[in-house]
């Protein structure tokens, strides 16, 4: 028989994290977890639109070398003579390294405040009904793409991963050099379907987060996400794919 | 019915809980679930053991306090239904069924299965009513409501403040309680005045207590009311919104 114990009385609730300070709108807006997602589902947008863009670019390289070559000097070019040369490439550059850098804020954050809700979580299996595979592992996902984008640097961008005869700008023999490489194209593959996979919820969640919900529109939420999370992965995983079988030399 | 049962038994808010295993021999299957835990509690007491304390109250699905995980699940299996609305019926015999608590940091233990769920009506507190002056009852039809607008803010006057989408959330996030207590009022005339502040102050409320939504969707399918994240985007939206619109009044001093 278990003894009742008169000092475990129940002493109140537990005490809420501190009230938000006051401060200047954008701080302000930062500190909420709502407003944290917002600016994640938005860079989420900016990020997908740089990825598929950036997989149309290097599609090219299905029609010939100059063509994807050509390309890249393009993108030193835009909008030259008016403005400096790589420019526009530069202003991109910074963009996307600040939204990469504020969506991962938000999710390293987010992160941390979800953890400390339920810091004694269940002692029983829980049974997930809606939260699927692709939901539950975003921030795995995120992980594997944010290595993945260091090491894409380093490997195409910076020629630090040993590609045969790397040059800066002949973009052409770099890629096909470096995808001959197995494991190499493996790990290409693998990150572009963990980005299909983070693409499959984000692309659908962003909705949620920016309130964009719509009876009418609702049932093509999930249809978007599966397109625009296969489209990439499909475009992006082709050029590995068909280097490592020797499709493409 | 044969079932087995496992449950959570914690003396109190600082004991070390652990699972204890009851055998009950003979479950009719139209009691309901709570009225077999009533079965093996007075089993409990007719042996001396300390009964288990569970949560209950109007017994009919209207009031939100039967707070269980069943079998890995809030409230058990069957959707749209709450703990005492459930019946033995839907279980097999010989079925091992596993009872535990809420899980969150702001829902504690008070004993066993019972938890505290205040910090939800703090949520409330802080913007989920309408400041009406009372006075005589106004005529029925005096304001005017859409009926779609009507019926929303219906589905999402639903919400039974069970708790359970906390439950549910693997980020234990309040989401769902929050925007279904916050569109019920922002749907309908009378709640407009105050939409803004109520936007801005349930949310922030809502964010000292609980985890932040990463619209995984279980609360929705774990919600014995069945309301819609739905709810979740527009609460979303009018917070963002909010911080536009809560201006000060012209010629006001900040
Ligand atoms: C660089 C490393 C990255 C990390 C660590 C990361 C992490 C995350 C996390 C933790 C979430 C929140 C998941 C949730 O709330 O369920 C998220 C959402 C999202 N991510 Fe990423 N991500 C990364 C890169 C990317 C990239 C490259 C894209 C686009 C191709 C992207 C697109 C999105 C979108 C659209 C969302 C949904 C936003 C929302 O739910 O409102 N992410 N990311
Ligand atoms: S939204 Fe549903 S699950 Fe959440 S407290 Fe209300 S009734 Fe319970
Ligand atoms: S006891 Fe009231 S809802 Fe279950």
């Amino acid at each position: 028989m278990s003894k009742v114990d008169n000092a475990q009385r129940y002493v109140g609730a537990p005490r809420p994290a501190p009230a938000k300070k006051d401060g200047p709108f954008f701080v302000m807006f930062w500190r909420s977890a709502v407003g944290k997602k917002w600016i994640m589902a938005v860079t989420g947008i900016m990020l997908i639109g740089f990825v598929f863009a950036h997989m149309l670019g290097n599609l090219k390289i299905f029609l010939s070398a100059s063509s994807i070559d050509h390309y890249a000097e393009w993108l030193r070019t835009i909008g030259y003579p008016i403005l400096p040369e790589t420019g526009v490439l530069w202003i991109l550059r910074a963009g996307l390294l600040g939204a990469v850098l504020l969506h991962i804020w938000a999710a390293a954050s987010l992160t941390r405040m979800n953890r400390s809700a339920r810091p004694n979580g269940y002692k029983s299996p829980r049974e997930y009904v809606a939260a699927d595979f692709a939901a539950r592992t975003m921030r795995w996902t995120g992980i594997i793409v944010m290595l993945f984008i260091i090491f894409h640097l380093l490997d195409l961008t910076w020629g630090q991963t040993g590609v045969e005869e790397f040059k800066t700008g002949d973009v052409y023999n770099n890629i096909v050099n470096s995808f001959k490489r197995v494991p190499v194209a493996i790990a290409y593959i693998i990150a572009n379907i963990a980005i299909a996979f983070h693409l499959y919820h984000g692309a659908w969640s962003m909705f949620q987060s920016l309130g964009i919900n719509s009876p009418r529109f609702n049932p093509w939420r999930r249809g978007f996400s599966i397109g625009v999370a296969s489209i990439i992965a499909i475009g992006n995983i082709s050029i590995p794919l068909l280097v490592v079988t020797g499709v493409v030399k | 019915m044969k079932l087995t049962l496992k449950i959570w038994r914690q003396d109190g808010p600082t004991a070390k809980g652990r699972f204890e295993t009851y055998e009950m021999p003979a479950v009719v299957p139209d009691m309901s679930f709570l009225e077999m835990i009533d079965v093996l509690n007075e089993r409990l007491i007719a042996e001396e053991a300390e009964p288990i304390a569970f949560d209950h109250d109007c017994r009919e699905g209207i009031c939100g306090s039967c707070s269980m995980m069943i079998n890995g699940i809030p409230h058990g299996p069957e959707r749209g239904t709450a703990t005492c609305q459930l019946h033995m019926r839907k279980f097999k015999d010989g079925q091992h069924i596993t009872v535990e608590p809420w899980r969150a940091r702001s829902f504690p233990i008070i004993k066993d299965l019972a938890v505290d769920r205040s910090p939800l009506d703090r949520i409330i507190e802080a913007g989920g009513y309408i400041s009406a002056p009372t006075g005589a009852a106004r005529d029925a039809n005096e304001i005017l409501i859409p009926k779609e607008a009507a019926d929303a803010a219906m589905d999402a006057a639903a919400c039974i403040g069970c708790g359970a989408c906390v439950a549910a959330c693997p980020n234990g996030a309040a989401q769902l309680f929050t925007a279904a207590k916050y569109s019920h009022l922002s749907l309908l005339p009378q709640g407009q005045p105050e939409r803004w502040t109520r936007a801005i102050g349930m949310v922030d409320e809502m964010e000292r207590w609980f985890g932040s939504c990463t619209n995984f969707g279980e609360c929705e399918t774990a919600c014995p009311k069945e309301i819609s994240i739905d709810f979740i985007a527009l609460l979303n939206r009018d917070y963002i919104k909010a911080q536009f619109k809560n201006r000060r009044l012209s010629g006001q001093k900040s």
